[in-house]
Parts: structure tokens; C-alpha cells; sequence
């Protein structure tokens, strides 16, 4: 179906309704209990983060996953494609269509600058070239570049910019043929509360496109050469491959997700600074990645969504959140726990992100994906013990990567 | 004329001489062995002809074009393949894998942006990829990682790499070493049946005396760095110079 096995298939249609379903899925409770307070999880801001930080670990996965060239500098991408797009509302219109376009296509140039540099290097140099070229525009963009990004008060779009294709009655927030990005449905079911909005929309269905183009990348020859330049990059050599053009085409692919999501960040506001090209931005792609399952399909997906979860509701939570979980409890209990729990909260959420990092490195180097076979083959032993055709994850075929 | 032609080829590691004017003319579609002691050069002979090494002086020509200053899949394309002394291959992709990507090489030369085709969909690369694990012998293995074979396995499976591509020029080091006899007796089987089938040159490097006589039309015989002398396998039993280079080395 789509060009894919029906395992593969299955994964995007999974993909599809879970952020499709997002909106319900992620408030599970009622908007005005405690509960929902503190995990409820699908309101706009947040869901757009979910799905436009999962494009972009998609993306970095087609680099780092099958190539196994660790950019340390990939946000730099995310950067220029945000500044794309908030020109091209600054000079068009605030249709997201061009500013899009302008996103992919910029960022794409960039990487083959960028590309055709870094990839004289493998291995660490790489990763530090990229890191240092990242740096570089993030310092340029603070300072001799600050008239195209207008310095620390960041790019804006003004009331006198020029937005030549801008027609009167077309709406003043970024749109899509008149659709605008941040209006959105309410539905009210009893006490729960669920938020449809045009941006998410868009948003998640670029990530699903993206997700599905990362399949058929992953499946197709050019997927095969790239990882045979992970496993040896000597023997691709002397079969007659020259490894440049696949390194550059793979950096420049990853590069234009990066843009794209760029691109999505300034239609959902449109407004862009320098620091979304800081270096600690790139290393939070790496760390989504490595999260969720380095040259897994879904695993980029995961890591982000977990990621974005934890920085926007755990840190959230602060010690009169806590108290209240624990209040049925006797005084010293309640202050017991809440003593252990609060460095893990709020402004502590990194410590929370550092440990479960730290877990699943040591113990699931394949990520949480793996940690996820790894349990759904322990289920299936248990249910299906007697039956021999049960397909766990142990004797998955070993010449496709794994979901 | 030969199809590769080797004149004057220097090549020093700072006080070592490697190679000292190694001359070397081997024709088309024979077997041309070449053997000498540990340390002889030999290898390094084959790193100058795939463009892994770049001579200090000399020329090769290989079907009347220079390989010097070329990249080594340049080489390639021209229609060199080696098989390498410490086995070269895809330790992580599977058996099959390992061979399709050769094949895709031929098809599609050093470089084709196929990004959304499935490879299941490849059926002539699939084809031409079993094919040859059948010829070795290893289609049962074919699902198995690469990285799982026994060490006579993944020598075989670096020889169907080079096999499938149908090079003009096979350069083999050691093909045999660290294999069982049985396997042994097969690859030589299986080498003098892709000779018989198809037009290629090989040039084998070997220590075992019972593969190179028989395979061998020609044989270079190597010592620190320079060739001693270029004879018929009939010609150099017993020829003293060889006894001199080995010393006992080898029965020859
Ligand atoms: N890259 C290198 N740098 C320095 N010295 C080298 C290099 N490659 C080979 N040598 C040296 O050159 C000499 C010839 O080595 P080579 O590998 O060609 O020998 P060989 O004939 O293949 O031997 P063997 O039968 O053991 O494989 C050796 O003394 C080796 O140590
Ligand atoms: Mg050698």
C-alpha cells in the first residue's frame, strides 16, 4: 500500500491517527481536575512543538541514523528556515505557501554550502565543523547580519513591510489561502475540553508526509547506499560508489526537513531569533534521536514528543502541585516525597531528561524503540509461547531496519 | 601489449622501499600470480593499482588508460575489483544486501539518486544478487548479518561482491587464507569456473602453493619490493632464485 510493506504501512497508519487523534488523545483528563492541570498535554502551543520538533528528528534520523554522520549543528537549518519564512511574510503576503517554499529552499542551499564543507571530515571533525558553522551563524545573526534578522529583537513582521501580494480583508496573522493558522474549533464534552487548531493541522500533516517520505528514503536504494557508508565506507569505495554525492544528498535532505520545520515554527508565530540556532538546540536534536532510537523510523518521533512532553508539563509542576498529590498523606510522608520528587520537577526537568537519557544509553542502546520490542517479545513469549510463527522482535528480519 | 601494464612503480614508507621499479605485464585473460615472502610488497602492488596508494614514480596503465590520480571507485568503474587481504565488507547489512550493492554499482555507475523505489521492487538487482550467492554457495545464508559469517564465509562473500560486478581485472589477496580445505578446494573450483565462463583477468596474490599451481598461467615472484622473475608455474619449481627469496618458506 503507498509503496510500502504492509509492517511499514501499518506503522503510518499508526503514525496518522495518533497525531490526527492528538488533540483527544493527549487530554485524557477532565480540563478543571488537578490531573488535567498538570498532564493534560493537547493544547495547541504544545502539540505543534510535538509534531514540528518530530519533522525535524525525522529529518536529522536520514543523516545521522543511516549515515551515522553526527551533525552537531543541525538547528542552524531550523534557524534560516524560520527567517525564510518570516521574510517572505515581511515581503509578500502572510500566506504560509511562499513562505514555506522559501523555507525548504533556503535551508537547502545552506546545506549544500555547509554540506560540501563539513563532508570533507568524518567521524568527530565532522560533528565539530558542523557545530562550528552552526555557531557562526548564530553569532553572525547577532550581529553583522542584524539587518536580515534584526539582531536580538528578532525578526517581525511590521505594519509598514512592504507585502507587495497582501490585498485588502486578507487576514494580518499567517494563513493558508485565507485559513488561519491560529483560529481553531473547541468542542466541550462534559467536563473534558478538546482544541482543534488549523496550525496543529498543518503542522502534523507535514510531519506525516515527511514521515512517509522518510519510509520510502529508508526502504529504497539510496536508503541502502546510506548505510552501507555507515558500515564501510572503504568497500563503497572500491565497489565503484562515490560516497560524496550520497553523504551530500543525505545532508541536504535533512537539511530541507530542518527548513521545513523551521519554516512551520514561523507560520505557528511569526517571529524568529537568533537562539533557535544556538548550539544547545542542535544537541537537543541529538538527544531526541538518540532517545527514541538512532536509524529507527518512529523512534526520532518518539524521542521528540517525550521530550517536548517533559519540558512543557513536568516543568510545570512546582511544590504546590506536588503537595497536593500527596495531601491525603500523613504530613511527613507528603513532605518526604515532595522533597525526593521536586528536584525532578519543574526548573528540574533537565535532571529528569538526564537520568532517563542515561538509562536508556546504557540499557537500551537502541533507544526506547528497542525498549519496546524488547517488551512487546517478552508479551508475545508469554502469550504465544506454544505458537512458533509468533514474530518477535528478537528474529525480526535482519536486513531492514527495525521500526 | 597487456591489460594492465605496470613500468617503474617507486613507492617508499619513508626508509623502506616498498616497491623498487616493479615491472609488470599481465594478459588479458589469464591468471597471473604473484607471491613472495612476508612483507614483499605484494599488497602494496595492489593498494598502487585501486588508487589507494599513489606511487612516488612509475606508470599503470590498465586497458590502455592511467589509474594514477584516480579515486579508487574511478578504478573501480573501470573495471577493477579487489578482494582485499582482511576481508572488506558490510559487517552491518545483511548477506544479501552486500551483494545487491555491487550490482547497483554496475547498473547504476559511482553515483544515482534513487531515493523513493523500494529495493524489494529491484527484481533484476535481486536476481543477479542470488545468483551469485548460489554460485558460492551461500544462498542459505542470505538473511544472515555479514558480521555473523565464519571468516572462510566472509571471504567468499568479498569474492561474489567482485564476482557480481563481472570486473575486467580481478585482483584477489589471499583469497584462501584462513579458509578450511574444503572451502579452499571450492573457491579454486569456483574461480577457474568464472574463468572458463567469462572473459577476466585475475591477479592472485596467494602463500598456498596448491592454489596457485592450480590456477596460475604466470607467475611474478616478489622479494623486498622487486620482482625476481616472471615465468610458467612449470618454469619456476626448482628455479634458484625463487629457492633464494624463500629460503624454506614454501615448498615449492
Ligand atoms: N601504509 C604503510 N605505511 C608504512 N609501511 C607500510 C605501509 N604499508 C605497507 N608497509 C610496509 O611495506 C612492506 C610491504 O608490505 P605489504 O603489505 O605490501 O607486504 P605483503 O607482501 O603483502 O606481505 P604479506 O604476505 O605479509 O601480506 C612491509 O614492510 C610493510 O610493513
Ligand atoms: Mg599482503
Amino acid at each position: 500500500m503507498l509503496g510500502l510493506n504492509s509492517r511499514d504501512f501499518k506503522l503510518l497508519m499508526i503514525v496518522i491517527f495518533m497525531t490526527l487523534a492528538a488533540p483527544i488523545l493527549l487530554n485524557p483528563f477532565p480540563v478543571d481536575s488537578a490531573l488535567g492541570e498538570s498532564f493534560n498535554a493537547g493544547y495547541p502551543a504544545l502539540m505543534q512543538r510535538f509534531v514540528i520538533f518530530g519533522l525535524l528528528a525525522v529529518g536529522f534520523n536520514i543523516l545521522f541514523g543511516l549515515t551515522g554522520y553526527l551533525s552537531f549543528g543541525h538547528a542552524a537549518f531550523l534557524g534560516v528556515g524560520s527567517y525564510a519564512a518570516v521574510w517572505m511574510f515581511k515581503l509578500l503576503s502572510y500566506n504560509i505557501v511562499p513562505a514555506m517554499l522559501a523555507s525548504v529552499i533556503v535551508a537547502a542551499l545552506f546545506a549544500v554550502v555547509i554540506g560540501y564543507v563539513c563532508l570533507r571530515r568524518s567521524g568527530i571533525y565532522f560533528s565539530i565543523l558542523t557545530l562550528a558553522f552552526a555557531q557562526m551563524s548564530y553569532a553572525l545573526a547577532y550581529s553583522v547580519l542584524s539587518p536580515i534578522t534584526n539582531g536580538e529583537t528578532g525578526l517581525q513582521v511590521y505594519s509598514d513591510d512592504p507585502q507587495v501580494l497582501m490585498r485588502a480583508g486578507d487576514p494580518i496573522v499567517p494563513h493558508l489561502f485565507g485559513l488561519e493558522m491560529n483560529s481553531s474549533v473547541t468542542w466541550n464534552v462534559g467536563g473534558w475540553q478538546f482544541v482543534f487548531q488549523n496550525g496543529y493541522y498543518l503542522s502534523a500533516i507535514c510531519m506525516i508526509i515527511g514521515f512517509y517520505i522518510s519510509i520510502r528514503i529508508f526502504r529504497s536504494p539510496f536508503g541502502l547506499m546510506l548505510r552501507a557508508i555507515k558500515s564501510n565506507q572503504t568497500r563503497m569505495s572500491y565497489t565503484g560508489m562515490n560516497t560524496k554525492p550520497y553523504m551530500l544528498a543525505a545532508f541536504v535532505i535533512s537539511g530541507m526537513y530542518a527548513g521545513v520545520a523551521g519554516g512551520l515554527m514561523s507560520a505557528m508565530d511569526p517571529l524568529t531569533g537568533a537562539e533557535r540556532m544556538f548550539w544547545t538546540a542542535s544537541g537537543e536534536i541529538v538527544v531526541m534521536a538518540i532517545l527514541g532510537g538512532v536509524g529507527t523510523l518512529i523512534g526520532p518521533v518518539l524521542g521528540a514528543g517525550i521530550i517536548k512532553y517533559l519540558e512543557n508539563i513536568i516543568s510545570k509542576i512546582n511544590s504546590d502541585i506536588l503537595h497536593n498529590w500527596f495531601a491525603f498523606m500523613p504530613d511527613w510522608m507528603d513532605n518526604l516525597l515532595v522533597n525526593i520528587l521536586y528536584p525532578f520537577v519543574g526548573k528540574g526537568w533537565h535532571l529528569t531528561l538526564g537520568v532517563l537519557f542515561m538509562v536508556v544509553v546504557i540499557f537500551l542502546p537502541g533507544g526506547l524503540v528497542q525498549g519496546g520490542q524488547k517488551l512487546g517479545a517478552l508479551f508475545s513469549r508469554k502469550s504465544k509461547s506454544s505458537n512458533s510463527d509468533a514474530t518477535t522482535a528478537g528474529t525480526a528480519n535482519t536486513n531492514t531496519p527495525a521500526e | 601489449m597487456g591489460i594492465l601494464e605496470v613500468k617503474g612503480v617507486n613507492k617508499r614508507f619513508g626508509g623502506l622501499q616498498a616497491l623498487g621499479d616493479v615491472n609488470l605485464s599481465v594478459a588479458e585473460n589469464t591468471v597471473h600470480a604473484i607471491i613472495g615472502p612476508n612483507g614483499a610488497g605484494k599488497s602494496t602492488l595492489l593498494n598502487v593499482l585501486v588508487g589507494k596508494l599513489i606511487p612516488d614514480s612509475g606508470s599503470v596503465m590498465f586497458d590502455g588508460q592511467s589509474v594514477l590520480g584516480r579515486k579508487p571507485h574511478e578504478i573501480n568503474q573501470m573495471g577493477i575489483s579487489r578482494v582485499f587481504q582482511t576481508p572488506e565488507i558490510f559487517a552491518d547489512l545483511s548477506v544479501m544486501e552486500n551483494v545487491m550493492i555491487p550490482c547497483f554499482a554496475r547498473r547504476d555507475g559511482a553515483f544515482r539518486m534513487h531515493a523513493i523505489g523500494s529495493v524489494r521492487n529491484e527484481g533484476d538487482i535481486i536476481g543477479q544478487a542470488e545468483a551469485i550467492l548460489a554460485d558460492v554457495n551461500m544462498l542459505a545464508k542470505r538473511d544472515m548479518l555479514a558480521s555473523a559469517l565464519s571468516r572462510g564465509d566472509k571471504r567468499r562473500l568479498e569474492m561474489a561482491m567482485c564476482l557480481v560486478q563481472e570486473p575486467k581485472l580481478l585482483l584477489l589477496d589471499e583469497p584462501t587464507a584462513g579458509m578450511a580445505r574444503a572451502d579452499t578446494n571450492n573457491t579454486i573450483d569456483l574461480l577457474k569456473e568464472i574463468k572458463e565462463k567469462r572473459n577476466i583477468t585475475m591477479c592472485i596474490i596467494e602463500h598456498d602453493m596448491h592454489v596457485v599451481f592450480s590456477l596460475a598461467e604466470r607467475i611474478t615472484v616478489l622479494a623486498q619490493g622487486t620482482p625476481l622473475v616472471e615465468e610458467t608455474p612449470e618454469n619456476i619449481k626448482g628455479h634458484p632464485k625463487v629457492r633464494e627469496a624463500y629460503l624454506g618458506e614454501a615448498q615449492v
